[in-house]
């Protein structure tokens, strides 16, 4: 395995007097795809929202790239790593054109060449030139995500965070994203951190995962092991089972055990 | 049939926009009993707005016509609109998909599921707090005295849905339609919240219309399954034999689906044939 380039260790995020993150560690190498899995309130955004620079306040050790991120200014940091929201109805501008959005990213970092740059994004996440002057609205929602994978790219970033990007989606847009995500890294290098519930996408598209439960991540497994639901911690087989679909019976074995 | 609960024929509904004229459904017939019926589909299948023009709920512009619409021997579409609000409050419940939508945000949890109480019933405000909070407890939300002073923007998405479909369980009505109501939740309170479901309609004989996207999810919870695609039904099935389906759509979907038992790989992305929306 190549050299890690996300490296985070005893971080430790605190909202007041909860605890969001409680000493997380994991690493993620050079080119790998790495899940992070649990349920709301586990930390899991918290975790990438700290490793996004938009959390400046946390304890421990979180480095992307080599650059320390309690040292690294947020502008900077974006040339590295890029984010990729859950819902693409929320995280576009209503009214701002997929032009706009793009454009206003490459203006921000003084990208020259911004028009090419726009062109070639789009094309690249598998949008015709028709779709560069559309508002949000104007977009379904796997297109809407095609163009929040491509804000993400167009800073051509060698991270991708990606929280939840399929979630919000349907069944077959979802496959098609998942493709794309799949072909982008393939063909850019990506490193990837998803954070989901959903153990089946990180089966599909990851190598490796953690699984994290009340800000902390009770189990760190390779993704090959989900296939045989060879999990070591209980609350990773329960939510191997909850995945596989409903059973009154399990869901009987969840409510008491949590 | 005397178990019959819910009739549909022909149900269309169609919005007059000012440029065109959106035909959403097109001509949907079922009917259901005391059963779990899963309507599946994608976005834009029209399953939402199926279940929205049971309960005369669906947006405006959007125009319902169905040859026969009939809830219990009742025909829905010749209430008028009061007595059809109080029939379907009463006798008919409706989870959303999204709780942050469908809460009011400036009452407390609490108060509005006591008004949903209320409003069907005579009872007093001491009464209906405390059938709320055994409510609260029922859809297994821990401190339900806490819980009831919240403000939704306070609670979780996972409880957020016990909220509502605590609010909506509050009447004991005799159909439930459920639009996604848990695919906004974590995995293990989806399958809490599905049991919560699950036991109320076999305990108090409930019919269940379960909307979802979800395929796995619906072949596993469901008695029934009713696919839909472009405003139309192109295949019912039993829900434990969904895997077998004929459709091609259904077919489509199903290996569509990432599996937590399969290696990472492009997954086959769903080919639309314009053949499947049918005469127009």
């Amino acid at each position: 395995m190549s050299e890690p380039t996300i490296v985070v260790r005893d971080l430790t995020v605190r909202f007041g007097a909860s605890v969001a993150v409680d000493k997380a560690s994991f690493s993620v190498a050079k080119g790998e795809s790495f899940g992070l899995v649990g349920e709301s309130g586990s930390g899991k955004t918290t975790v990438l929202r700290v490793l996004a620079g938009l959390l400046r306040s946390w304890e421990g050790e979180a480095q992307v790239a080599g650059h320390d991120l309690r040292q690294e200014r947020p502008r900077s940091l974006a040339r590295i790593a890029q984010l990729v929201f859950q819902d693409p109805y929320a995280s576009l501008h209503p009214l701002h054109t997929v032009d706009r959005v793009l454009g206003e990213v490459a203006a921000i970092h003084r990208l020259d060449n911004g028009n090419a740059r726009i062109d070639a994004v789009l094309r690249a996440v598998g949008l015709g030139p028709e779709f560069r002057f559309r508002f949000p609205h104007q977009l379904s929602g796997g297109q809407r995500q095609r163009v929040a994978v491509a804000r993400a790219l167009i800073l051509e970033p060698t991270i991708l965070l990606l929280d939840e990007p399929t979630s919000a989606l349907d069944v077959s847009v979802q496959a098609e994203i998942l493709n794309l995500l799949r072909r982008l890294r393939a063909e850019r290098g990506l490193t990837m951190l998803l954070v989901t519930h959903n153990l089946a996408v990180v089966a599909n598209l990851c190598e490796r995962l953690a699984v994290m439960r009340r800000g902390r991540i009770v189990e760190t497994m390779d993704a090959a092991r989900l296939r045989y639901a060879e999990a070591e911690n209980a609350y990773t087989r329960q939510l191997i089972i909850a995945s596989r679909g409903y059973d009154r019976a399990n869901a009987a074995e969840i409510a008491f055990e949590s | 049939m005397s178990s019959l609960l819910l009739t549909v024929e022909d149900l269309h509904v169609r919005f007059a926009l000012p440029t065109r004229q959106v035909h959403a459904v097109r001509g949907v017939s079922f009917a259901m009993g005391r059963e779990k019926l899963g309507i599946v589909g994608e976005s834009g299948s029209g399953k939402s707005l199926t279940g929205r023009a049971i309960i005369g709920q669906v947006p405006r512009p959007g125009a319902v016509t169905a040859s026969r619409l009939e809830f219990d021997g009742i025909d829905l579409q010749r209430l008028d609109k009061s007595a059809r609000r109080k029939l379907t409050g009463r006798r008919i419940g409706m989870i959303m998909q999204d709780p942050k939508f469908s809460l009011n945000p400036v009452m407390t949890v609490g108060q509005q599921i006591a008004e949903a109480y209320r409003v069907h019933s005579q009872a007093s405000a001491a009464e209906a707090k405390k059938r709320t909070l055994d409510m609260l407890a029922a859809v297994r939300i821990r401190e339900p005295e806490r819980v009831w002073g919240l403000y939704p923007h306070e609670v979780s998405g996972g409880m957020g849905q016990r909220i509502m479909i605590a609010m909506m369980l509050i009447p004991e009505p005799d159909l439930l339609i459920a639009d996604e109501p848990t695919s906004a939740l974590d995995v293990t309170v989806q399958t809490q919240v599905l049991a919560i479901i699950d036991d109320l309609v076999t305990q108090r004989g409930m019919g269940l219309a379960f909307i979802s996207h979800d395929l796995n999810l619906v072949a596993s919870f469901c008695d029934r399954v009713l696919v839909m695609y472009g405003g139309r039904i192109v295949e019912t099935c039993r829900a434990g034999e969904l895997d077998q389906a004929k459709h091609p759509y259904t077919r489509g979907l199903l290996a569509a689906l990432p599996r937590i038992d399969e290696p990472p790989g492009d997954l086959p992305v769903l080919r639309r044939d314009p053949a499947w929306m049918g005469d127009p």
